[in-house]
């Protein structure tokens, strides 16, 4: 094993024969944009609303119910896509959660959700997840566009002025605390904790 | 097979049944929602307009009516899998939100028992509780409540 691992590092260590210095350093340096390039594109495809409606699991359950909520159909057409609210767009949280994510294409390949029957047997448990994630950092994918600091309690109605004042700006609630549901239908709530 | 007296005496009642329909109909005809558009026309539907969103409880017009609902409930589900109206209407989510709790009627069965948690029949709640909307009745409605018929009656000096 010594013996092994001291004759790689003779090989790294010796000054290359064949290859210029500028070779090398240009070389690297291009095929490392090239590789970071291509890895940060194909990260960008699959953080896209196509890629994720790719798949029937995604496409025929929760895209359907998406469609007639407010985060996708409003007055001004402004609208959230999947990975807006499901991906951070924080680099290396997004990382983290690419990574986790290979668990999902593991259920893709084995079929895990692949019926409506099975997608409901198994919703509360794919809903705690991501209520567990939002409520773990605060509710950071609905910050990133609902900011406490920008909202103007004047505009709401007496009973969002009430529960904003009371539970969201002194930070005894985040957002995920009420709103649960609202962009897809809520599993099963029966022994759901915190809902009644 | 009937006789053929049976069958004359029978189509004639017919026709004088559908005479008289037709002279009903003919001299009122019925008010629909559809405000007197053909039926192969299609109608202007109104606007639609916002819920009345206010939060003050607005009064019963009679003892026995189910409070109206002050606020918007747009996207609200009420389903199998869960009660929106529920989260903040249950017994138990009522201190936190500081909305009524829903009457103890509601949690009685229909032996009149009174179980844990909302009976089964009273669960769906818009069936009874309606948001408002600031609009136009579609139909004239001229009722009066008790207490002003009262009053009134004791005006005119009736006993």
């Amino acid at each position: 094993m010594r013996k092994i691992l001291l004759r790689y590092w003779k090989v790294l260590s010796t000054p290359s024969v064949h290859y210029s210095l500028a070779f090398l350093t240009i070389g690297g340096f291009i095929a490392g944009v090239i590789f970071w390039g291509g890895f940060n594109t194909a990260l960008e495809v699959t953080n896209t609303e196509k890629f994720c409606i790719s798949c029937h699991e995604m496409k025929d359950n929760v895209f359907v119910e998406l469609q007639s909520t407010i985060h996708y159909s409003n007055r001004s057409g402004v609208r959230a896509t999947c990975p807006d609210c499901h991906v951070p767009h924080q680099w290396t949280d997004k990382i983290a959660r690419k990574m986790q994510a290979s668990k999902e294409v593991w259920g893709k390949i084995f079929g895990t959700i692949s019926t409506r029957e099975k997608f409901e047997e198994k919703r509360l448990e794919l809903a705690m997840h991501e209520w567990n994630r939002l409520k773990a950092n605060n509710s950071l994918e609905c910050r990133n566009c609902h900011s406490a600091e920008s909202m103007d309690i004047t505009r709401q109605s007496p009973r969002a002025v009430d529960a904003h004042q009371t539970f969201l700006f002194t930070g005894e609630k985040t957002c995920i605390d009420c709103h649960k549901g609202i962009a897809h239908h809520l599993p099963n709530m029966a022994g759901a904790p915190g809902w009644q | 097979m009937m006789k053929p007296i049976n069958k004359w005496l029978m189509m004639a009642c017919g026709l004088i049944v559908i005479g008289i329909a037709g002279a009903a109909w003919a001299a009122e005809p019925v008010a629909t929602l559809r405000g007197g558009v053909a039926i192969d026309r299609e109608t202007t539907p109104p606007r639609i307009t916002q819920f009345e969103d206010t939060d003050q409880k607005r009064p019963r017009n009679y003892p026995e009516q189910p409070p109206t609902i002050p606020h918007d409930i747009d996207g609200y589900r009420v389903d199998i899998n869960s009660n929106k109206c529920l989260s903040c209407h249950a017994r138990s989510r009522t201190g936190e939100s500081g909305a009524p709790m829903v009457s103890i009627t509601h949690f009685m069965d229909r032996e009149g028992q009174f179980r844990a948690a909302v009976s089964p029949r009273r669960y769906f709640c818009l069936q009874c509780h309606v948001p408002q909307h600031q609009t136009d009745p579609l139909v004239i409605n001229d009722f009066v409540d008790v207490d002003t018929l009262l009053l009134n009656d004791a005006r005119h000096g009736k006993e």
